[in-house]
């Protein structure tokens, strides 16, 4: 095989100025802050839609269900895709040509990505959920827990330490998923990839690289997700295993 | 809004539809592919022999936390090397067939936990009631656990599969003409995005729920009843 391996390549000047590896850790670092600002988001509202698809009221659990079923069932570029380029032309101009012109890639991307993985953060909530007994319902409802009262205090400590191993694994998704966010226009670890590949051709150094990056990142997640995990197991409960799969 | 102009769609619907026939055709071909040698991956983890073990838990970590982008990108860029270097010659193969390769090595991996998790929930007696009728190895796993393995994990493969269906969107990284990449490719000519993008997360919607519906009254009628 004429392939000629070279691992230097990392140190030499690219044309703006900066080095191989430069670009490398740009791409690493607008990778994790994509990945975590989209997970915060997927968090939070993951956790709304996923409490309200378990309440009694027909509407909340219909449009929470709606949303999932929505979300689920479109490829995450097609997805990025209609808010980039379809979103703003259905809203009215003024609103459009502001998300065309002033709104910042990112945050475009980091909503997109965040709300593909709302659908998923959803259905584990809302298992975690179901998954406790009634009585503890009851029980709060008896003590004059107001409904709201029993999700804050009663099930949702309990709901969450029974996914958080679901949840690591959506954590781990999230960078990978991160990848697709390049063809929006942001500049991360897959798009520097593809960037260097093109100017140096060095093809099995820079994806041994990046894979190791990948890599590196999913399992940092899942060890921080394996220490909050400990932390917060409740004493004489057995709840879930290891963190991640 | 109002200007949305179906005629954009009808004009072009001959070649979405090859786009969408070449996205069948990889996720076919990935699926099956995929669980064969998912399945092998699967009874290496399970096997009794470490060197065994441990290429198949590499291979599915490996390939379970790399994003699905970046493999097709590679796979596409070092399968003609590698090939030159067994044939001898040169051989670009294309994106749209390195595509075919590149999903079957790649969903292996996820479909190999899934018949992991198969395989484990078959209870251990059945297994030992094999060996005691004299079947080996082979014959135990072919005649008695595989079949129930397949049975058990039937709604949870044909979910990655509806998973696998969606992610072949992906090949636009290396711009083959698949389902969006076709209707993207017609955007860049007509730039009506509007139209191009909503029709390909209809049509993708439609098919994905109907086929999750399905498998959900699958899940519900074939549960082995013990």
């Amino acid at each position: 095989m004429d392939y000629h391996w070279n691992w230097m390549f990392f140190f030499q000047e690219t044309d703006d100025g900066l080095k191989y590896y430069d670009w490398m850790l740009s791409g690493l670092g607008w990778t994790t802050a994509v990945s975590l600002a989209s997970l915060v988001v997927a968090l939070l509202l993951g956790s709304v839609l996923g409490v309200m698809r378990t309440t009694p009221n027909r509407w909340l659990v219909g449009i929470g269900d709606t949303y999932v079923d929505v979300f689920r069932n479109v490829p995450l570029i097609v997805q990025l895709f209609m808010w980039f380029f379809v979103v703003p032309e259905l809203v009215p101009e003024t609103i459009g040509n502001w998300m065309k012109q002033d709104l910042p890639y990112i945050v475009t991307a980091v909503v997109g990505l965040g709300l593909y993985t709302a659908a998923r953060i959803a259905e584990q909530v809302k298992a975690g959920i179901n998954s406790l007994s009634r009585g503890q319902r009851f029980a709060g409802l008896a003590l004059g827990f107001t409904e709201w009262q029993t999700y804050r205090y009663v099930r949702l400590p309990m709901a969450y330490r029974i996914v958080l191993p679901a949840l690591t694994s959506e954590a781990m998704n999230i960078f990978k998923n991160s990848a697709v966010t390049y063809a929006v226009g942001i500049l991360e670890l897959y798009f520097q990839y593809k960037q260097i590949i093109e100017k140096t051709s060095q093809v099995l150094e820079i994806t041994i690289v990046v894979t190791s990056l990948y890599f590196l990142l999913a399992f940092v997640m899942n060890r921080i997700l394996a220490i909050v995990e400990s932390r917060t197991r409740v004493p004489g409960l057995i709840v879930g295993s290891k963190g991640g799969k | 809004m109002s200007d949305f102009d179906f005629s954009v769609i009808t004009a072009n619907w001959a070649f979405l539809a090859q786009g969408l026939r070449y996205t069948l055709q990889v996720t076919i071909t990935a699926m099956i592919g995929g669980i064969l040698i998912g399945t092998v991956l699967a009874l290496m983890r399970l096997s009794s022999i470490t060197p065994l073990q441990w290429f198949a838990a590499g291979y599915v970590n490996i390939f379970r936390s790399v994003p699905l982008v970046q493999v097709i990108l590679a796979f596409y860029l070092i399968l003609p090397l590698v090939l030159q270097m067994v044939t001898g010659k040169q051989m670009p193969i294309g994106a749209a067939n390195s595509a075919y390769f590149t999903f079957t090595i790649f969903e292996a991996a996820y479909y190999s936990e899934i018949m992991r998790s198969g395989i484990q929930s078959v209870p251990r007696g059945q297994v030992a009631a094999g060996y005691a009728m004299g079947f080996t190895y082979g014959q135990t796993m072919r005649f008695v656990v595989l079949p129930q393995a397949f049975r058990n994990m039937l709604p949870v493969l044909l979910t990655q599969t509806i998973i696998l269906f969606q992610d072949v969107s992906l090949v636009y990284a290396i711009g083959a003409t698949d389902f969006f990449g076709a209707a993207d490719k017609i955007t860049q000519r007509d730039l009506r995005p509007v139209e191009m993008y909503t029709t390909v997360a209809v049509v993708y919607f439609i098919i994905c729920f109907t086929l999750s519906r399905l498998v959900k009254w699958l899940q519900s009628h074939i549960a082995i009843i013990r």
